[in-house]
């Protein structure tokens, strides 16, 4: 997306708002223009200080209350502005976020797979709000700097040709300065924030594995290598530190010369009558605040383009193609009969890395299929086609009779009872987490689905017991305690079909065994697809699919597949090798 | 805070030169209105150029001596600060590593880190900017209200008024926005949290077909979040006007007050026009003064979590006088009647356990998760203090030994197989610094490592940060190998094959027996085909021993053990 196109979108997203954009730089204009009245004021106030006896007090009197007026109104139009903009700005925000959100929730997964939460979490978080600082404070701030700029030219001209030329002439050496200072710190603060990344990894790596580094011994080899970063990063910190706050001292100092400058023409003027002291006295103030605005718009426009570079990467997000949609006439899977088809089903996940080919499989409804294999041989896959997490590549994949493509996902999905390996929990309380499956459910069945995963005890033990917060990511918690909740989670609604991946691979096997009859239970009537690592809770299964490389090398029952003495064989009289 | 502070004491010179100079230089820039009320009294009336030359280029030499001394008050802060942050950072990572385990589970990795990097940082810039300001902010308002006495007391009390009124506008402001900003960022975190659990929960949420109730929800978390911001916003947006107004009409008061001096004789329009451009320089720095608090209460904060850290008292120390091992018990474990429990917990972790193990014997440890396997080994290289009783090896208890002498002696396999940055061989010396590629190799043998070291390409293949670039196998292997490369006494495996496949798992246990420095092995495991063979199995329940002796006698006699066995061998009976 190049920067046109971003700006665009930009604009779309405030297009709610352009009462409130026209309103804002009305403010803006009208905020600027009395604030740059005000000095002409005070210099024809403090023109009639001729002398004792000599001030007219009923003049002064009118100056001060138009000065008092116009304090007032540019008081209100620069609240009045701000208020604009805050408005614009978290609006805008919100829509963005909102839209990227909601887009989220429609990205396929293999994008959510591909791409690291914590990049799209800053995406989503960190470039939106860079964005609205950037872009719609940076706006106003240099559209404000551009007519300060403008109006305090026309003002001083209006005063005195030869002393505004002083002015013009000598304020760009300030932006030359600056723009210098900061092209000659830039390498240095690469540098150090390159050597803070480096040192940032050494302590991530050290304190994160800080265990390790004492069971060893090695805490004095850390600290040296700590140490030689150390060093290096206060070297170039310094350098990079003391060159950048060059800058302001350096602009203040050619302030100075113009403030001297207009001193001296100016005063020079007034020797000849061209100017009263009065003018010299705005003129002196216009040269403060003349300088002001062009330092910050040197700031701003780096600002400016921060911001359409975060703008780009959050819209990125937002046009990454989401899921096909159902189609218009998709089949809401209101009871499913528990029969599901493999036919020629072919998948991968990279073009060139061709991993399941030629899948075959037909249960039914009621039976139980086991699937086995070593870690990494693509059963997992298995069940991203199945809940349709991913799309096959070619043949089709049939439940209840229909190809998957042909139901809406969401009512495919609600067909299946799942407990996956990897134990999420969102934060919130026990009780929300286990209703999650059925939002609707009654305290009482949430504890019956508790009990029967075996998790009561260990929930009413908590401090709160169903309703104790747990943490982001279940923290607080064990695995196996993570797990048992995922069970009750999937033990509240039983679809007619069940998805089981390592459901018990954290639990301790004495409490396994202990949920095997709960489990059983679960899985009579209901066509179950189990993924085990350990063979000895299979073996009573419909049909065992035995896995490697992403291809079925084999498939029967748990007799069968001995008496072939294949591969299944090897991988279950390996486990009782000594 | 104090802790943090007491680090400038290497920089005194530089941190009180940093402040003075900037005060030469504010101090120069409160003569320039001076000079300004001189032009218009001196050298306009007398018509003379030449006199206003000079004046103006005495502006510009207080302009460049300011340059000068600001230069070297922002070389001086500079230096202060970043010595400061460096020599922080050095002596927190010291700190880091003397923590004992129970130190770092407390306060929690992921924090320490935090402090280590960006609040040392904040805590640099804040200490270059309070030096470089606290003094020169001040200094100009105030400085401002006493040159404005010196020209006349009677309009300098309209100087003292706005003052008091600016201070009380903008410290009242901040102090209203300042707890409304901490809110909307304490929602802003919730929706953030939102994000990502919703990026890693994906395939939970969609299977319960949640999105809708998720959109929903994170509309309305946002909602609060923009209505708090904007509510923020307006109030602070309300600093400019407020301020702009109070100095303004301070200016028209100062104005109506110097005309009656004026008309009195007692005030000419030079010093008027000087008034005038002092009650100018207070507004801009009293912003500035304020933007300082923020920094530097921000960075104050960040400041107090260092100290925090710094003023940890490690919780486990190596003894000033350490005992010798025995040499004649070399290898030997004993437990006596121990116990743990560990800080803040209520209950006992591991009670009475009461065991010794002679050298080379090989011991399991099988118990389900959160029977207290791990806290049992961990107790001999002494990662926690046992609360009672006594863990003694090689005939010495372990508090009484030297920490770095006794871990020297252990090789640890820990559950979380973690290796570091550098190539393999760097890696594998962890266990003996010394070790050539002979020892090296003998030790990845053993821990069935071979086809990791060749599928890396020999022991220079590099291992990226935490080992990522490699399977979790292919670290155990190597977190095994690590060990042996150090020839321990003692031989800790805590659950460390879970990821290896029972034939490679087999394997291994066959080469520790066959090991020629027979050391004494630990085996944790949860598996019992794991511990099947060792010499002696603890059967650990809830932090008890409930079952002690060879896999024959336990089956006969320990019902726990009897359950774990049957709950993964089921199949053999069938079989």
């Amino acid at each position: 997306m190049n920067r046109r196109d971003t700006l665009k979108r930009v604009l779309a997203y405030t297009a709610h708002a352009r009462l409130q954009i026209v309103l804002s730089l009305t403010f803006a204009f009208a905020s600027v223009a009395l604030t740059l009245y005000l000095p002409v004021l005070t210099g024809r106030a403090v023109d009639l200080f001729v002398g004792a006896g000599k001030v007219d007090f009923a003049a002064l009197g009118m100056i001060l209350a138009r000065m008092a007026i116009v304090i007032g109104l540019t008081a209100l139009s620069q609240w009045a502005m701000s208020v604009c903009n805050n408005r614009i700005t978290y609006r805008t925000v919100r829509d963005i976020r909102r839209d990227a959100f909601a887009h989220i929730q429609r990205l396929p997964l293999s994008y959510i797979d591909a791409h690291p939460a914590g990049d799209v979490v800053s995406r989503v978080i960190a470039d939106v709000d860079t964005f609205a600082d950037g872009l719609l404070m940076g706006f106003t701030q240099l559209f404000t700097g551009a007519l300060t700029i403008l109006g305090t030219l026309i003002f001083m001209l209006r005063i005195d040709v030869g002393v505004t030329v002083v002015v013009v002439l000598v304020t760009p050496v300030s932006l030359f300065v600056a723009a210098f200072i900061a092209r000659r710190t830039y390498d240095m603060f690469r540098l150090q924030s390159a050597t803070r990344g480096e040192q940032t990894a050494l302590i991530s790596e050290a304190v994160g594995g800080q265990k390790v580094v004492q069971a060893f011994g090695r805490e004095e080899a850390c600290q040296r290598q700590f140490d030689e970063i150390n060093a290096r990063l206060e070297k170039c910190s310094l350098r990079a530190t003391f060159f950048s706050s060059l800058t302001n001292p350096c602009t203040r100092f050619v302030n100075s010369l113009v403030y001297a400058g207009v001193a001296i023409f100016g005063a020079l003027a007034a020797i000849t009558g061209g100017v009263s002291v009065g003018q010299l006295t705005c003129f002196l103030t216009y040269a403060n605040q003349y300088t002001k605005p062009f330092n910050e718009i040197s700031g701003v426009v780096t600002e400016l383009q921060n911001a359409v570079a975060c703008a780009a990467r959050v819209f990125e997000l937002i046009d990454e193609p989401a899921e096909a949609p159902d189609s218009a006439d998709a089949l809401e899977l209101a009871r499913a009969d528990g029969s599901v088809e493999l036919d020629d089903v072919e998948f991968r996940y990279l073009p060139e890395r061709p991993l399941i080919e030629d899948l075959n499989l037909a249960a039914a409804p009621g039976s139980r299929v086991a699937i086995v294999g070593p870690t990494g041989c693509g059963k997992t896959t298995l069940i991203n086609l199945l809940m349709r997490f991913y799309d096959v590549d070619g043949g089709s994949i049939l439940v209840s009779g229909r190809d998957v493509r042909e139901i809406s996902r969401r009512s495919l999905r609600r067909s299946f009872g799942m407990v996956l390996q990897d134990t999420w929990l969102k934060s919130g309380t026990i009780r929300e987490n286990i209703a999650m499956a059925r939002p609707g459910a009654t305290y009482e069945e949430i504890v019956a689905a508790a009990k029967a995963a075996h998790a009561h005890s260990f929930i009413r033990r908590m401090p709160g017991g169903y309703d104790a917060e747990i943490g982001e990511d279940g923290g607080g918690l064990s695995e196996g305690q993570k797990q048992l909740i995922c069970i009750a989670r999937a033990m509240l609604n039983l679809p007619p079909m069940l998805i089981l991946d390592e459901a018990t691979s954290s639990i301790d096997t004495r409490t396994e065994l202990q949920i095997q009859n709960a489990f059983a239970k679960m899985m009579e009537g209901r066509t179950s697809f189990i993924v085990a690592h350990r063979l000895s809770t299979i073996e009573n299964a419909d049909a065992i699919l035995v896995m490697r490389d992403g291809h079925i090398v084999e498939t029967g029952t748990h007799r069968e597949l001995l008496a072939k003495n294949g591969f299944y064989a090897e991988l279950y009289n390996s486990q009782f090798a000594h | 805070m104090k802790r943090v502070l007491s680090y400038l004491r290497y920089y005194r010179l530089e941190s009180a030169l940093g402040p003075l100079f900037k005060l030469l230089e504010a101090a120069l820039e409160l003569l320039v209105p001076f000079v300004v009320a001189a032009i218009v009294d001196t050298g306009i009336p007398s018509g003379d150029a030449g006199r206003v030359a000079r004046m103006g280029l005495l502006l510009v030499a207080l302009g460049l001596v300011g340059l000068l001394s600001s230069v070297t008050a922002q070389y001086f802060a500079a230096k202060a600060a970043v010595g400061l942050a460096a020599k922080l950072r050095r002596a927190l990572f010291a700190q880091v590593q003397k923590l004992s385990f129970a130190d770092l589970n407390r306060v929690g990795t992921s924090t320490l880190i935090t402090r280590l990097t960006s609040d040392v940082n904040q805590v640099q810039s804040g200490v270059n900017l309070a030096l470089r300001l606290f003094l020169r902010s001040p200094f100009i308002v105030f400085g401002a209200m006493a040159m404005a006495f010196a020209i006349d007391a009677r309009c300098a009390l309209i100087f003292a008024v706005a003052i008091l009124i600016l201070l009380v506008i903008v410290f009242g402001i901040l102090l209203i926005s300042m707890p409304m900003y901490r809110r909307s960022q304490n929602q802003l975190d919730q929706v953030l949290q939102r994000t990502r659990e919703n990026l890693t929960g994906t395939r939970v949420l969609r299977a319960f077909g949640r999105e809708d109730d998720e959109i929903e929800a994170f509309n309305r978390g946002h909602e609060k979040l923009t209505r708090l911001q904007t509510a923020a916003g307006h109030v602070s947006a309300l600093m400019n006007p407020l301020t702009y107004v109070a100095i303004n009409l301070a200016l028209v008061a100062l104005l109506r007050a110097s005309g009656a001096r004026v008309d009195a004789g007692r005030l000419t329009q030079g010093e008027a026009v000087a008034l005038v451009n002092y009650m100018g320089q207070i507004l801009v720095e009293l912003i500035k003064l304020a933007n300082l608090i923020i920094t530097v209460s921000r960075s104050a904060a960040c400041a107090r979590r260092v100290s925090a850290v710094l003023e940890l008292h490690p919780g486990l120390t190596s003894p000033a006088r350490p005992e010798e091992a025995d040499p004649a018990r070399a290898g030997c474990v004993e437990f006596e009647h121990v116990c743990l429990r560990y800080p803040g917990a209520n209950a006992d972790h591991l009670t009475d356990i009461h065991f010794s193990a002679r050298r080379g014997q090989i011991i399991g440890v099988i118990g389900g998760t959160g029977s207290g396997k791990t806290s049992l080994v961990n107790l001999i290289p002494r990662f926690y203090d046992a609360s009672s009783g006594a863990v003694r090896v090689d005939g010495v208890d372990v508090r009484r030994q030297s920490l770095r002498e006794l871990r020297a002696r252990v090789g640890v396999v820990p559950q979380k197989a973690l290796l570091f940055q550098g190539s393999i061989r760097d890696n594998l010396r962890w266990g003996d610094p010394e070790a050539d590629d002979a020892a090296i190799l003998e030790a990845v043998r053993a821990a069935q490592a071979e086809d990791v070291i060749a599928a890396k390409g020999g022991l220079d293949g590099e291992i990226e940060q935490y080992g990522r670039n490699l399977s979790g196998g292919q670290r155990q292997r190597l977190t095994i190998a690590r060990a042996l490369v150090r020839r321990p006494e003692i031989l800790i495996l805590d659950d460390s094959a879970s990821a290896l496949d029972y034939a490679t798992d087999a394997r291994l246990r066959m080469a520790i027996r066959q090991l020629s420095y027979r050391p004494t092995v630990f085996i944790v495991s949860q598996r019992a085909a794991s511990v099947r063979y060792a010499d002696r199995i603890l059967v650990l329940d809830d932090g008890r021993i409930v079952g002690d002796g060879t896999h024959e006698w336990l089956l006969q006699s320990c019902q726990i053990y009897r359950e774990i066995y049957d709950s993964q061998f089921r199949g053999e009976v069938g079989a």
